[in-house]
């Protein structure tokens, strides 16, 4: 029943390569899934709408996804008119740093937890998880406060450090469960050969774990990518703000500039959501690999 | 182009490459005193371990362990913004600092109980519907049919735009007179809702906003542990004659519980914690849809009450904490991942 008739295609859409489900069920199945895919869609249809509104006609009741007279005044404006790209400037080197020295503090702490049975290591793994409970808003409190007293704000320096181990005690996790899969034999092995214990985590473990090392990257980098909280309390000078800042101070409270809000959130969603598509099959295998022992 | 210029990427990459030469030398000088300390002195067989771990201990110990322990000591001072730098430390203040929270209100009106329980209610609302409508449309996506990749990619646009873009645009969207929800709902002829001004109705928009952004992720992880259950139990209980409904319930649901189980539980610490939706939505002089954290962060850098909210910070750690752990050892959701 596969590719045969292809004439009734239509007829074809719902019915075939299904075991057991009689045609009418089929069809429902497809409506609720339309359903929900325009519930899932529609919020981000219309921002693109709002964003090629041109700029007398921001605010309108018409739900027209591509508006009449659809302009790119918005992306101008946002572009030459804000601090756009310097917002994304900051955002882009502040979070590759981070990302990097989140992943060598992970990579080589998690090889000790995962190959030694070293005095504390229960209670140290306990620990990180119970990291991943504290509210950002928590540990913002004495970090403002500390900020203050050392000068680092308005300064990249304290964002940074705090951004690259906020997300090392997940990292860990994920990259000790990986570890552990990968089998002993191979490092005694290589043990026989002559290599050092440090030399078979370079050449052999490392390369293995190319794949968890660089979903930990990814997370590494989309937990700062996107953080808020910190930044608001960090960074007090429009120049030097990192775009959810960016964007938050054109849709905040005090004045609302729908046209560049949208323009400049298409601007940072559109790379972002083709990446996160590209690899979402991998990150949530990333997900699970930290919990499930191989 | 106001901003880009060759002075802000200059200042950029110079306070991050001395930063990173700050971090090299320190990990530098911190190996060494290890490898001296534990292997030199004390001969201890475990100096690689701790010389590969102790780069994140000291920057666990230095970004979250001083912080929280700094926020401890914080807890039992009056300080804010008139007593910067002259408060005062003492066992009397922190009590005093723990009968405000209970007693006096935490913002302008709310007070902790309503608080607590409004974030216990926002934390079942949402973790219930994620649940419902990941485990609903996972269900429906565990077949085989056209189109099912087309669906899951759409599916999961929530999860994939950045939060803090679909929050603001949802608030947005929720504006009385040109948002797409009041123009829908007039359209179809209903009354418009004042989101932005009715207490109930604005810690529903959030509720919406943070059910649509949280389904996603329910819906992949459950989708994946769906396709691990080997279709041939399926095929056996059909010749046993188990209806459909009995299928889902003795074989789907049990082999779902290890996935379901840590999902759960991150599902319901995420929402606890979850600052940006109820924040965002919020329509602040309201203080109605203002969870613990939100609160937490209002009265510290609103209010700058930060004695105060330090003490708070302590009480919602301890209400989370009995939290999750009733729910572990109800579960015991975590036994495997020690080993």
């Amino acid at each position: 029943m596969k590719k045969n008739n292809k004439k009734n295609s239509v007829l074809q859409f719902f019915t075939s390569r299904s075991r057991t489900d009689s045609p009418f069920k089929r069809l429902v199945i497809h409506l609720v899934l339309i359903i929900c895919c325009f519930i899932a869609v529609y919020p981000v249809l219309r921002v693109v709408s709002v964003s090629l509104r041109p700029g007398d006609r921001l605010l309108s009741t018409s739900l027209a996804i591509i508006p009449k007279d659809a302009s790119f005044f918005s992306y101008y404006r946002i572009i030459f008119e804000k601090p756009f790209l310097a917002w994304l400037w900051n955002s882009l080197a502040i979070t590759i740093t981070t990302a990097f020295i989140g992943l060598i503090l992970a990579s080589t702490s998690a090889y000790a937890f995962s190959r030694w049975k070293f005095p504390g290591r229960i209670p140290g793994l306990f620990f990180l998880l119970t990291t991943q409970m504290i509210p950002a808003a928590m540990l913002v409190v004495p970090i403002y406060i500390l900020a203050v007293r050392f000068q680092l704000i308005n300064s990249y320096r304290g964002l940074a450090l705090a951004y690259s181990v906020s997300s090392v005690p997940f990292s860990i996790w994920i990259l000790k469960g990986y570890y552990d899969t990968i089998p002993r034999e191979l490092e005694e092995a290589a043990k026989i050969d002559g290599a050092s214990q440090m030399g078979t985590f370079y050449r052999i473990i490392l390369p293995l774990s190319t794949p968890a090392l660089a979903i930990v990257f990814l997370f590494n980098f989309i937990m700062a990518w996107n953080d808020w909280i910190m930044a608001r309390i960090m960074l007090q000078r429009e120049n030097m703000f990192t775009w959810p800042l960016g964007i938050w101070t054109l849709a905040g409270q005090f004045r609302v500039e729908w046209g560049a809000f949208t323009a400049a959130s298409i601007l940072v969603a559109v790379p972002v959501m083709i990446l996160f598509l590209y690899s979402s099959k991998w990150l949530i295998s990333g997900l699970t690999l930290g919990s499930v022992k191989g | 182009m106001e901003a880009l210029n060759f002075e802000v990427i200059k200042d950029t990459l110079g306070q991050l490459g001395g930063m990173l030469l700050y971090i090299l030398l320190g990990i530098i000088l911190l190996e060494i005193f290890i490898y001296v300390i534990l292997g030199k002195i004390f001969k201890s067989k475990y100096t690689l371990p701790y010389m590969l771990m102790i780069a994140a201990i000291f920057g666990i110990s230095l970004l979250i362990i001083y912080p929280i322990s700094y926020e401890i000591r914080l807890a039992f001072t009056n300080m804010s913004l008139r007593h910067f730098r002259t408060y005062t430390l003492s066992w009397a203040q922190g009590l005093k600092n723990l009968k405000l929270i209970f007693t006096e209100p935490i913002l302008k009106n709310v007070k902790f109980f309503s608080l607590l329980s409004r974030t216990l209610l926002w934390t079942g609302v949402n973790v219930v519907f994620h649940l419902a409508g990941g485990l609903g449309l996972a269900l429906l996506l565990n077949r085989p049919m056209r189109g099912r990749g087309i669906y899951r990619a759409l599916l999961v646009f929530p999860w994939a735009i950045p939060q803090i873009i679909a929050v603001l645009a949802w608030k947005g969207e929720f504006h009385f007179e040109y948002g797409f929800v009041n123009i829908m709902l007039r359209n179809l002829g209903m009354q418009p809702i004042q989101w932005m001004i009715s207490p109930f109705w604005n810690f529903v928009a959030a509720c919406i906003t943070n059910i649509w952004l949280g389904i996603p992720f329910m819906m992949i992880i459950i989708l994946g542990g769906l396709q691990s259950i080997p279709l041939e139990f399926y095929d056996a209980a059909e010749i046993d004659g188990a209806s459909r409904w009995n299928q889902f319930r003795t074989i789907t649901l049990p082999l779902l519980k290890p996935v379901l189980t840590p999902a759960i539980v991150l599902g319901i610490i995420w929402t606890f914690n979850n600052f940006n939706v109820p924040y965002m939505i919020n329509a602040n002089e309201l203080e109605s849809t203002d969870i613990l954290v939100t609160g937490l962060f209002r009265a510290a850098f609103e209010y700058h009450r930060y004695g105060f909210s330090a003490a708070f910070a302590m009480v919602i750690f301890i209400v989370l904490f009995v939290i999750a752990s009733v729910y572990i050892r109800m579960t015991h959701g975590l036994k495997e991942a020690y080993e």
